[in-house]
């Protein structure tokens, strides 16, 4: 047991337990301040692993901008604050559902790497990091920015607000997207 | 360094967002399990980086496991999949408040995919 041990044992407990806090919370906002919690960690563990850059942009992205998103959706949904009893459905068939996912393949990666010592990895840099995509894998990076202009230009689409509000004369059946009436 | 633990780490969280996924009712919070199994999957590319990459170490790089036999791959890939996790919030919760304007809930089990004509009449 080494340092780098300790400190992915560590961090991978505090994953685990507000990951299963974030699954289990019954407020709201509450799940969205464990996955902070949890994304922070995941961030601690990549830098254990000598992956810094993806710490840093989890860090970024993730707790700066995904969780920002999904707590604005919560605000934005009027969800109650306080604790509420219908959030989820019977506990039974999904426990053995994720469960039997996490254990078979926790006893899976367990069985293929075994308590085998690897050598820590070099830190990786951002230099190395920007060798591969802008080498390697400059094709799947160009496609990548195409998805997130479509996914922009789809969310701005999507939330129009003339697409459910339809004040409905219903003599006239204009369903495109493109001719609202 | 010992990879199972970050392994059986990743694992475990996708567990636990398979699990939330299918118990919670609430569409936001489904978006939140699946970010958990998503970062599952980060993490479990990242840790690949590490042990692989020692494993594959003088193996000659044929043409399929060319970029494996350098360094780093598995923190691109991780990369790749944080964008795609962006832009997957970012569609889904345009479309969750969308369907919060139309029908004042955001309940899955509530969500009828055939209530075209109700809407019409309604």
């Amino acid at each position: 047991m080494t340092v780098a041990d300790l400190l992915l044992l560590a961090l991978g407990a505090v994953a685990v337990g507000s990951g299963a806090l974030v699954v289990t919370s019954t407020h709201l906002v509450r799940s969205g301040l464990y996955l902070v919690i949890s994304l922070g960690a995941l961030a601690g563990l990549y830098l254990v692993l000598g992956a810094e850059l993806v710490a840093w942009v989890q860090i970024l992205v993730y707790v700066g901008a995904v969780v920002v998103l999904l707590l604005f959706a919560v605000m934005l949904t009027r969800a109650p604050i306080g604790p509420s009893a219908d959030l989820d459905r019977p506990a039974g068939p999904s426990a053995l559902i994720g469960g039997g996912v996490g254990l078979g393949l926790a006893a899976l990666f367990a069985d293929a790497f075994r308590w085998i010592e690897y050598p820590a990895p070099p830190p990786g840099t951002a230099e190395v990091v920007g060798k591969q995509v802008f080498g390697t894998w400059v094709l799947p990076f160009e496609v990548l920015s195409i998805l997130l202009l479509a996914a922009l230009v789809g969310a701005i689409v999507l939330s129009r607000p003339d697409i459910g509000a339809r004040p409905a004369p219903p003599a006239e059946p204009a369903e495109t997207e493109e001719a609202p009436a | 360094m010992h990879v199972t633990i970050p392994y059986v780490v990743g694992a475990a969280l996708f567990g636990l967002g398979v699990y939330g996924v299918v118990r919670r009712r609430n569409a936001i919070l489904v978006l939140m399990a699946v970010e958990l199994m998503l970062n599952a999957v980060n993490l479990i590319l990242v840790t690949a980086d590490v042990s692989l990459r020692s494993a594959l170490r003088g193996v000659p790089g044929e043409a399929w496991s060319m970029p494996n036999s350098q360094a780093g791959s598995g923190g691109v890939f991780a990369l790749f999949v944080i964008v795609l996790a962006a832009a997957e919030v970012g569609v889904g919760l345009a479309i969750i408040l969308q369907y919060y304007r139309m029908r004042k809930a955001v309940a899955l089990d509530e969500v009828r995919l055939d209530a075209d004509e109700e809407r019409v009449d309604g």
